[in-house]
């Protein structure tokens, strides 16, 4: 007993000494700077990926239980100096195949985005200052969805934590700093080692818990970039809940500015 | 045995009051259990199919509970920048509601137009202080235009306009340290409801050009809360006040009136620790129950005190009187407390639970004061001192016997006279209209009712009925017949003079049409294929804002849409009728896409009727069940046989006065009669068991034992039925009216039953006296 109180006295004082050495190590960095700087980082590890190609499946759920399918397939060009760029494509369900939406994300400015109606047969631009809306019905925000420019948060260190698999994770804060997004707040957890976006707390303009997003199956492409192969969102307020299964991701297949104009919406 | 019991309780005073304290504690913990349910939702049966199905299409849309806040500027112009910069401000502050999912209002409406080849979605307007006076009619327009907008967040004269918030009570709370318990709605609410308030005080200290009104589901639940909280703050004191001074005034002693408060005290915290022991819930009805059990108990009181007192003024020291009103008083109390709990019982035939809870809490208290006028009362009254001067009360006998006197000298005219009016007052019973208007729950008193009445007279009705319209296959919402169907339905609901708007996923399929075509007009139409109709579905999806989806009218297989109708202020006829025409109108018209109608003003409209049918059955088996007692009580078929005519004929001419003053029958209404018969057999019990009493044992003629009977329980029914009338007439200024309108037909009906006891009774009596008294041989005629 007296043993066991001796000894976790000590450690705590050997991990008090080490992380006070830490703290010595990387003076002046207080908890927003290292929030940001670990955004950077993160941001800086995806860099250079080209472009991506993948298969979603969308799956909604109800309250009840009752669930919908839609599967889409979304192109994605990385954006140099600006956001990126990406097309989508419904698959299924069968009365909307072929309908394209093309969108260029800005960091803090409204989206561009086009649409393709097949049955129109005409391409629509869309004016929206609308990204805190929902992607396709769904519970993912164009916001959660979009491309994460370091420029879209004010960042807070929190703290460190183990979050699952064995992983530890960064946990900080991120504030929206577009006027028009739905979120007073996130919590992210980042991994140490690899910056993967394990999981994200959504917190609504009152400041309650709205949306917890997790995601798993991570795999790594090309040596070098992650992408999870499953996320679930789930909205705690109004208890329905969306997962987005992705496969079959292709890494820089040489896709252009010219795969992703209007004239591309309708191919 | 009566005897003994008499001298038991008498010698072992000290020890019953220790265990009656016992007892009381013991039950009364179980209080703690209580909790105050406002839902309106538990006027309604769990299994009942309209609940039921209303339920489903909660569960399958978005759900509608809501706070509608509505502001009205002074100068009646809604379209100005300092108005509609206010909009702006009071929209963004009601993010700030707890539990809020959305808030809609005129400056965050998704406006969509077309400009050549773009589609521009954004908020209706933004800056609203900067607008220009273009900008301004501009706006207006399209606001007065817009269907999602019109009579719902807008008024036609453009003099109002509402901030809708809809709100999303989670079933589970999860405090910070993690732990999960589940949440109390009521609770939930008050926690809204007082935000909204505090809005509500900001905008009127910042804009004093506004005035606001405050409604929807939440702040109907709060105010079933805040017309409880009312009538126990006004009407419990006043009943206590009441109580006290009528028995001080009949007994003229003080010990006397501290003894009656202790058993109605004793018999409420009973009756209210056991319903918290047995889990029932506290409701609006239920809550009638304090003021019907002090009621109640009073008269158990009475009877046992005022011969008691009597007894002492008689010259008995105060052990031997007791004894003596103990050995008079038992069997009748304990026989009029089983009727009276029987007729509460019988409540548990109605439909709504809320009167099952409020019968058997009633009943409870009633068995309650029972059971500590027998013990408790006694040892109090043994124990505590008592002075009574030695007296014999002369004047209200002789009133009495006066009374008897003209009774037995006018018994012609009296029967046909008491007859006549019974007949004529139940032949107007079909004049009642079976009627509730559930906003008219609340009278003037209560916030609620006064804000909603301005909202339904200025903006929009808060009665409405939802069709959820059901196709085959997922996705066929998108099919253009089941699209030109559901127009076809919804431009005929839109033309009821009833209806003052229908939202429809219709409209937002014509205006994209509209929008997509460059907004020429002639594309105001459905879209014509399948496709384009899923497509423009998609679009409008990825348009919505936060806190929208499409789920607000499709479900998420495609396959099913919800139609909102919204009404008047109508009756519950009205709403019936309304909901027929529309039945018939889709079994003509739609029948593959014929819904049923469901709503809470639907659910309310029918209870009434429902009640009305199943409390007849809890009217029959409470008659034979007393009937049953009275006759062995009584000892005669034949007296319980006529005691029917006192019994039934009060609450039957009660209902033909109702036709006169009120004329309208609703869901409350409905069970005054079964709960009445058990209190108006009481006087009949007392009455008939001293006739008899005299007729055959003391084989007095019927005249005489007529005036037997008047000397011997006159007085304490007069009382007693004084007090009860006086009780439930408290009742009746309930500012609940399915609680006031019991009262006071209550009241009616036990005015009525002394009436007929007196008056009617005692001549049918001496009538029908060979066939009463056939076969039975008088005391004399034995001697003989």
């Amino acid at each position: 007993m007296l043993l066991k109180q001796t000894l976790s006295i000590s450690l705590a004082l050997a991990f008090l000494s080490l992380s006070t050495n830490v703290q010595a190590k990387a003076p002046a960095e207080n908890p927003q700077q290292k929030g940001l700087r670990i955004a950077e980082e993160g941001d800086a590890k995806d860099i250079g990926f080209g472009d991506t190609s993948a298969n979603m499946i969308m799956t909604l759920k109800n309250r009840a239980g009752k669930t919908s399918r839609r599967v889409i397939s979304i192109k994605t060009l990385e954006g140099k100096g600006d956001g990126d760029k990406s097309l989508s494509l419904f698959d299924q369900p069968a009365d909307v195949k072929g309908t394209a939406m093309l969108t260029f994300s800005h960091g803090l400015k409204p989206d561009d985005q086009w649409l393709y109606l097949p049955a129109l047969k005409r391409v629509k631009r869309i004016n929206s200052r609308n990204k805190s809306g929902p992607f396709m019905g769904s519970e993912f925000a164009f916001e959660d969805l979009g491309s994460q420019e370091v420029e879209k948060y004010k960042y807070n260190y929190l703290r460190e934590e183990a979050c699952g698999q064995g992983w530890k994770c960064h946990v900080i804060e991120r504030t929206p700093a577009y006027k028009y997004s739905g979120y007073s707040k996130q919590l992210a957890w980042i991994d140490t080692k690899e910056y993967r976006p394990v999981k994200v707390m959504y917190y609504d303009r009152k400041n309650s818990l709205l949306k917890t997003l997790n995601a798993t199956g991570f795999k790594q492409y090309l040596g070098k970039y992650w992408r999870p192969s499953m996320m679930s969102m789930v909205n705690h307020q109004t208890g329905k809940s969306t997962t987005l299964q992705w496969s079959n991701y292709k890494f820089k297949s040489g896709l252009s500015a010219r795969d992703f104009n209007k004239n591309a919406l309708k191919r | 045995m009566i005897k003994s019991y008499a001298e038991f309780v008498v010698k072992f005073r000290w020890l019953i009051l220790a265990l009656m304290l016992l007892i009381v504690a013991g039950a009364g913990v179980g209080a703690k259990n209580l909790f105050f349910n406002n839902d309106y939702r538990i006027f309604f049966n769990k299994d009942d199919a309209r609940l039921k199905a209303f339920e489903s299409i909660q569960d399958t849309y978005t759900k509608n509970d809501n706070v509608l806040m509505v502001f009205a500027p002074k100068d009646g112009k809604v379209f100005t920048p300092k108005y509609l910069a206010a909009i702006e401000d009071i929209t963004k502050r009601s993010w700030q509601t707890p539990y809020s999912i959305r808030v809609d209002s005129l400056s965050n409406y998704q406006h969509s137009e077309s400009v050549e080849d773009d589609m521009s979605v954004a908020n209706l307007y933004e800056n609203g202080a900067s607008l220009s006076s273009d900008e301004l009619q501009r706006i207006k327009k399209i606001a007065l235009n817009e269907p999602l907008l019109l009579h719902r967040l807008i008024s036609e004269k453009a003099h109002v306009s509402a901030v809708n918030i809809t709100v999303e009570l989670p079933k589970m709370l999860t405090d910070e340290k993690g732990v999960v318990t589940p949440a109390d709605p009521t609770k939930l609410g008050a926690e809204i409801v007082k935000s909204v308030r505090d809005l509500k005080a900001y905008v009127e200290k910042t804009y004093p050009e506004l005035t606001v009104y405050l409604s929807g589901i939440v702040m109907m639940n709060n105010a079933f809360g805040e017309a409880t909280i009312y009538d126990m703050s006004h009407l419990l004191p006043i009943t206590l006040l009441l109580i006290l001074v009528t028995v001080f005034l009949l007994l003229r002693s003080v010990s006397g009136t501290v003894i009656t408060l202790v058993v109605i005290v004793f018999s409420l915290a009973t009756a209210f620790g056991l319903t918290g022991w047995l889990g029932i819930e506290l409701s609006s009805p239920v809550m009638s129950a304090p003021i019907i059990i002090m009621t109640l108990a009073v008269a158990d009181c009475v009877h046992i005190l005022s011969n008691w007192v009597a007894q002492m003024r008689k010259g008995s020291d105060k052990y031997e009187a007791m004894r003596e009103s103990l050995r008079i008083n038992f069997v009748p109390v304990f026989l009029t407390s089983i009727t009276t709990a029987i007729g509460f019982l019988s409540l548990n035939t109605s439909d709504a639970p809320p009167f099952r809870d409020l019968g058997n809490v009633a009943a409870i208290g009633v068995m309650a004061a029972f059971f500590f006028s027998i013990l408790l009362l006694p040892a109090l009254a043994t124990v505590l001192p008592s002075r009574v001067k030695q007296q014999e009360d002369t004047k209200t006998l002789a009133l009495m016997s006066a009374l008897a006197e003209w009774v037995l000298s006018h018994q012609k005219a009296l029967l046909l006279s008491v007859g006549a009016l019974a007949l004529v007052l139940i032949a107007l019973i079909p004049r009642n209209e079976l009627n509730d208007v559930f906003v008219k729950y609340f009278d003037e008193r209560i916030e609620f009712r006064v804000d909603t009445d301005f909202i339904s007279d200025n903006l929009t009705g808060i009665y409405n009925i939802e069709y959820s319209i059901e196709t085959k296959n997922s996705g066929d919402i998108a099919n253009p017949q089941v699209l030109a169907d559901i127009k076809k339905f919804t431009d005929w609901m839109t033309e009821q003079p009833e209806v003052i708007h229908v939202n429809t996923v219709t409209d937002t399929f014509t205006r994209l049409n509209k929008n997509m075509h460059g907004d020429d007009p002639a594309y105001h139409k459905l879209p014509e294929s399948r496709e384009l109709a899923a497509q423009y579905l998609l679009l409008y999806e990825m348009s919505l804002p936060f806190g929208l989806d499409l789920n607000n009218q499709i479900d998420i297989d495609k396959k099913s849409t919800r139609i909102t109708v919204t009404m008047k202020t109508l009756s519950s006829k009205e709403v019936l009728a309304i909901e027929n025409r529309a039945d018939q109108w889709m079994t003509d018209n739609i029948p593959e896409l014929k819904a049923v109608g469901v709503s809470p003003s639907v659910m309310f409209a029918h209870i009434g009727m429902k009640n009305i049918i199943s409390m007849l059955t809890g009217t029959t088996i409470a008659l034979v069940l007393i009937s049953l007692i009275l006759m062995f009580a009584l000892g005669s078929w034949r007296y319980g046989l006529l005691s029917l005519i006192p019994n039934l004929i009060p609450a039957g001419m009660a209902f033909g006065v109702w036709a006169i003053i009120d004329g309208e029958i609703g869901m409350a209404l409905s069970v005054v009669t079964a709960m009445t018969l058990g209190i108006v057999v009481d006087d009949t019990i007392h009455f008939l068991s001293k006739y008899r009493r005299a007729r055959v044992e003391q084989g007095l003629s019927a005249e005489d034992a007529v005036r037997y009977a008047f000397s011997t329980v006159g007085i304490a029914l007069l009382v007693t039925s004084v007090a009860l009338v006086a009780g439930f007439l408290v009742l009746a200024t309930s500012s609940f009216k399915l609680n006031s309108g019991m009262g006071l037909l209550t009241a009616i009906v036990i005015a009525i039953a002394l009436l007929v006891d007196f008056l009617l009774l005692p001549p049918l009596l001496i009538w029908w006296d060979k066939w009463l008294n056939k076969g039975q041989k008088t005391a004399v005629e034995q001697i003989k």
